[in-house]
Formats: structure tokens, sequence, C-alpha cells
């Protein structure tokens, strides 16, 4: 039998990039802001999530997408606040995919929703590589993380459109650099929001709904 | 983990381009993955031996090609791999810089009877 050679020369993840360009022109539909939020386990992202709801609460329609490996402890925090949440266990899977996001966007209100809030699994190695549909990414990054943390997992932080350096109120118990952190972090991404927070004590917060709100507006002015 | 969805995938990319060329057998299947893309390839040929079992391309021969990571320095324009570390310019020790490969995770070719 002859060996025949054919080329292919597509991405791996074409696939997944498709579902998500029909989850993103789904959301674009309804005018929904969308954003992944990502980082590492305990970092924050369900913290801020929650700030974030609350001070959202007059201003626009939150839903939220929960992705955990198990268990439902995050959705049922925000069910309890009284926003539509969907929940997704990845079953030992360490990020979401486009197909699990459009099977949650299913149980959602998109033609009510404003601004929907993805909380992608805690890891920094893959989740960056998987487009859901989004239009902006978030990370969070915690101070006891180190901040080193750029040089370790450089895709994560050069793909933000935002990174939250969470858990500021902590310094003084911390050896982290800031200044060394946001040279690191926007010398991989020169484009990046960069913005020390607390979601404990609120500080820093207001820069974040300040942005967090003006693109929820941009995007329904569409 | 990720690997197994990147295998799945693979694998099903692999099946639709043998299918189009009515193939009847997938013997070789040559991937290129950068260093930064997170893809461990003993994981992939692990899943993928699993995975391919009872299809068309059961028993294929994996073959990576490994892209280093090269990065561009923002002020001088200099290429270089960056050290475990250190992606400061070796040359003007800018720390500014912009990825330019070692994120590929790409299906080159197959190869089929």
């Amino acid at each position: 039998m002859n060996v025949k050679v054919i080329k292919v020369g597509e991405d791996i993840l074409g696939a997944n990039e498709e579902k998500a360009r029909a989850n993103k022109s789904r959301l674009d539909g309804y005018g929904v802001l969308t954003v992944d939020i990502m980082s590492s386990p305990g970092a924050g992202k369900t913290s801020l999530i929650m700030a974030t709801i609350k001070h959202m609460k007059d201003k626009a329609s939150t839903a939220v997408i929960e992705g955990d490996v198990a268990s439902s402890v995050d959705a049922d925090k925000i069910n309890e606040m009284g926003i539509p949440v969907v929940q997704i266990n990845t079953a030992g899977g360490c990020h979401l995919d486009a197909n699990m996001v459009e099977i949650a966007l299913n149980g959602l209100p998109l033609e009510d929703t404003d601004l929907l809030l993805i909380e992608n699994v805690g890891n920094l190695i893959c989740p960056n590589a998987f487009i859901l549909g989004e239009d902006k990414r978030v990370m969070i990054s915690s101070m006891p993380e180190g901040d080193d943390k750029p040089y370790k997992y450089p895709a994560m932080f050069a793909d933000s459109d935002v990174v939250l350096l969470n858990k500021i109120d902590l310094q003084p118990h911390l050896e982290f650099d800031v200044d060394n952190f946001k040279k690191i972090v926007t010398g991989l991404n020169p484009d990046v929001i960069f913005l020390p927070v607390s979601c404990k004590t609120g500080e820093g917060m207001d820069a974040w709904f300040d942005w967090l709100e003006s693109v929820v507006k941009g995007k329904k002015k569409k | 983990m990720h690997e197994y969805s990147i295998t799945e995938s693979m694998l099903s990319l692999a099946l639709e381009k043998a299918n189009e060329a009515s193939a009847s057998k997938i013997t070789g299947i040559n991937l290129v993955v950068g260093d930064l893309s997170g893809v461990v390839k003993e994981c992939v040929q692990f899943y993928f031996d699993f995975l391919a079992r009872g299809t068309i391309a059961s028993g294929a021969e994996l073959a990576f090609e490994a892209k280093p990571t090269q990065v561009r320095c923002h002020k001088c324009d200099n290429v270089f791999t960056p050290s475990d570390g250190n992606w400061a310019c070796p040359e003007c020790h800018e720390t500014g810089i912009e990825i330019v490969s070692g994120r590929e995770c790409y299906m080159e070719s197959i190869e089929v009877e």
C-alpha cells in the first residue's frame, strides 16, 4: 500500500475556535458584554465576581457561568444573591471550552443580560488556549502567589486584557515587589490594564468597576 | 489534563482529513508544538493510544516538532530565547518583549494509506 502525505496545516484547537466565534456572535446579538475570568485556584475569582455583582446591581443585569472541576459551592453563593447562574463541572478537566459555554448559555436569560461573568477553572496553564466567545479576558494574580508568576506562566499574562493584582491588603506580610511585577507584566503585554486591588477591603476596586462599566456601556451602544 | 481534550480534537481533525481523502488507514500524524503551548507530548501519545482504538488512526505514529520560545525585544528588535526566569533582552536589557514563537499547536500533515 502506498503511503500518501496529506498537508493539513490547521490549528488543533480550530474546532473550539469555531464554536467560540458562534458563542461570540450569539452574545453580540443580545449586546451581552462577556468577561472570562482566569486565575490560579484561590486567587479571588469568586470574591471578585461577588463584589462585582454587588456593585453592578443597579447598573447592569449580570449573569454568571461558574466553572469548577467539581461542586456547586461557588454557584450556590451567587444563586443566593439572586443572580442567574449556571454551574459547569468539568469532571477533572482543567479549563472551560467553547462547547461547555455554548451549553451553559442555553440556561441563561441572555435577552435580559448586560454583563456575563465566566469564572474559568482555577489554573494558570491552559485556560488562555481555549477561547470561549468572550469580549475581554481578565486575569487575577494574588500577592501571596509571588511576583515571579508572569515569568512562569507568560502566555496567561500576555493574553489578558486586564491583570488584577489581588490581596494587596496582605502586602505588609509579604515580600512582593509591585513595581517589579508591573514591569514584568507590562513587558509581556504592553497594552494590559494593570490594577492592584483588594476584594476584601475594597481598595482599588473603583478602578476595576469604572473599567467594567465603560466596556459594558460600550457594548450596549453597538 | 488539557492534553486529553487536545488529543480528542487532534484525532477528530486527523480522521476528518483522512476521510476527505478516502484513506483507509492513518499511519502517521505530524504535529508542531511550541514550548509555551503547555502540551506534554508523552501525555498526548498516551491519550492517543487510548482514544484511537477502533478507528483507522489506531497505531498511527505521532511525530512532534518542538518550537522553542522566541521573543522579540520592543526596544532593539533582537530575537532571543529567554532563559529560565529571565526574559530581559540580553543585548539591551529591556524587559518589554513580544512572543514571536513557542505557542504553536497545529497539525502539519498526516500520512495515510
